[in-house]
């Protein structure tokens, strides 16, 4: 049963072949003896699991199932969750129990998903490794050497190590992208408001949009379909009518105009995945699309602005954990500056630490025009750069990563090199558009993960185009050596 | 920018965080990269660029001015470090 996409298991469940209950027992047992080899969850809940199969069959059983009853699903450890711990991968939050659902968790929950828990992720969505996480880092199942990437890569590790079939991520700067890419699965982190914040630990408020992962497109449809929408707790959520994403996935794409930003084909891009990415252009030239190449000369800029913007909002949103209403408070504190400084001090690690310093530096008096002035006009240019490209081409194609998965341990001493290899998804989160990362091969043994970016709420289009993609070829069906 | 040790503990300061000592002159290594980094987008010149807060230049939506959430002190305050008689504990900070 793990090795069934969402479509599969929907139709499996309709017709019978199992009970939700049954695929939920299979897929507990399969985290208990396997969950050890990735690190991909930081809690599993497997009363409340149980519950929600029986809840899920019971519903079909009455004639009320959607395409996503009873779907096991796993959610990553920032969406709050009724009673549940939500440690958002920090020490700080290691003791809080959410006293409410996530709006996504909510409506993930109406349409008869069943959670098996919440997947490891760096410390405050903040990393590319998932080596910040508090409970160690989660590990790549194509070779557990390696990063799972970040900082969504508990939920990447748990797809496909075949734990789950689909789970929540969120995406500041390329945190459903990059790991889907490095550990060989899907990923969209849809259109700036396109889904509700609220209930999201927040790390970056103009930038962070929550997004589903899972194996191939059309699950990320069914994911999305159910997890988009307005709502009037998310001030910045907008409100737009939601189209069916599953609608148009198999329509032709004949005449699709795809760009080539030529500054994601340029110097620091590895050779290897340079082949794979032409590889894949090739077969959407066979599906009829047409390529053009555009530039997006700002997209440069894009990692220096982040690392202003990001940090100072993060410091920012990071002030609430004082260790006054919920969070971890320090022992004995002399007086009340003594027990913010020493909470916040224990409770946060060093990654976490240095963009609370980065921020608060940028948005203090006499810096605030040379960083965060400076850093948001420059996110205009950007965003600016990508409107003229979609003048002239229907989506833009590009990788994900410069490289493959790294080694654990290879890049923690040496930040800005980590930050650097964020260098084609940042632009995107900069500029609110939807992504999409999609499995286009290996390079050295490794999954490469191909972007395609979209217009403002073209998440249909980039949906249908990565289907078709996925109908002709079948990177996105591999699965790591030893998970079967 | 390159910021020095009394900097960072300045900074650190203003962001009420604990920083060990020792670990101060790698802070300030790592923040003197990172501002390095961010320094890059000074090549380009942004005059009379208006700075974007909203990808999509969106302003706050109003709502009415209507209560619409109920009182949820008790199940609010169970997480808490320390509460009294439905008030939240805190260090003494005044003689």
């Amino acid at each position: 049963m793990h090795d069934k996409t969402i479509a599969e298991l929907s139709a499996a469940l309709q017709a019978g072949e199992f009970s939700a209950l049954e695929l939920t027992q299979h897929l507990l047992a399969r985290i208990e003896a396997r969950n050890g080899d990735v690190n991909a969850f930081i809690t599993v809940t497997p009363e409340l699991a149980l519950e929600a199969a029986k809840a899920a069959d019971a519903a079909r059983a009455r004639g009320e199932a959607g395409p996503l009853t009873g779907i096991p699903i796993a959610h990553k450890d920032l969406f709050c969750t009724d009673g549940v711990r939500t440690s958002c991968g920090s020490k700080m939050l290691d003791n809080f129990i959410s006293p409410y659902d996530a709006t996504v968790v909510e409506r993930l929950k109406v349409a008869g998903t069943v959670m098996l828990g919440k997947t490891n992720m760096d410390e405050f969505a903040m990393g590319s490794s998932n080596e910040t996480s508090y409970y160690g880092p989660a590990k790549n199942p194509w070779d557990p050497q390696r990063v799972p990437g970040g900082s969504s890569g508990g939920s990447a590790a748990a797809v496909a190590a075949r734990l789950v079939p689909g789970v929540t991520g969120s995406d500041t700067g390329g945190s459903i992208r990059q790991p889907a890419a490095l550990c060989g699965i899907s990923g969209l982190k849809p259109t700036y408001g396109r889904v509700s914040r609220y209930g999201m630990v927040a790390f970056a408020s103009s930038l962070d949009q929550g997004g589903p992962m899972a194996r191939n497109a059309e699950d990320l449809a069914l994911l999305l379909n159910a997890m988009a929408g307005f709502d009037p707790k998310d001030s910045t959520c907008i409100d737009r009518p939601v189209p069916d994403y599953t609608a148009r996935l198999a329509a032709s794409i004949k005449g699709l105009k795809i760009g080539l930003p030529k500054e994601y084909f340029s110097e620091g891009l590895d050779a290897d995945v340079a082949k794979v990415i032409d590889a894949a252009i090739e077969e959407f030239r066979r599906l009829g699309a047409e390529f053009k190449e555009v530039s997006l000369p700002n997209v440069k800029l894009s990692v220096p602005a982040y690392y202003v913007i990001a940090p100072a909002e993060a410091s920012s949103n990071l002030s609430r954990y004082d260790g006054v209403r919920f969070g971890y408070r320090c022992e004995n504190p002399r007086d009340l500056e003594d027990m913010y400084k020493r909470s916040r001090g224990e409770g946060f690690g060093a990654e976490v630490k240095r963009r609370i310093l980065v921020g608060t530096y940028a948005l203090s008096a006499g810096y605030y025009d040379a960083y965060y002035r400076k850093a948001q006009q420059v996110r205009r240019l950007i965003r600016e750069d990508f409107v003229k490209a979609f003048a002239e081409v229907d989506m833009l194609l590009g990788p994900t990563t410069p490289d493959v998965a790294f080694r654990l341990g290879e890049m923690v001493d040496d930040p800005v090199r980590m930050y650097l290899t964020d260098v084609y998804t940042i632009a995107v989160n900069l500029a609110g558009l939807p992504a999409m990362s999609i499995p286009a091969g290996f390079a050295k043994g490794m999954p490469v993960g191909l972007q395609l970016i979209g217009r403002d709420f073209d998440e249909a289009r980039l949906l249908n185009a990565a289907h078709k993609y996925q109908q002709v070829t079948d990177w996105h069906n591999a699965c790591p050596p030893g998970f079967e | 920018m390159s910021l020095g040790p009394a900097e960072v503990k300045n900074i650190a300061h203003l962001a009420r965080l604990a920083i060990d000592e020792d670990l101060i002159p790698e802070y300030a290594k790592n923040l003197s990269g990172i501002l390095a980094l961010v320094e890059q987008m000074n090549a380009v010149d942004t005059e009379g660029v208006e700075p974007m807060a909203h990808p999509m230049d969106a302003t706050q939506r109003l709502r009415p001015d209507v209560v619409t959430e109920t009182n949820q002190r008790e199940r609010f305050q169970r997480i808490a470090p320390a509460t009294e008689a439905g008030l939240y504990l805190v260090p003494r900070v005044i003689e």
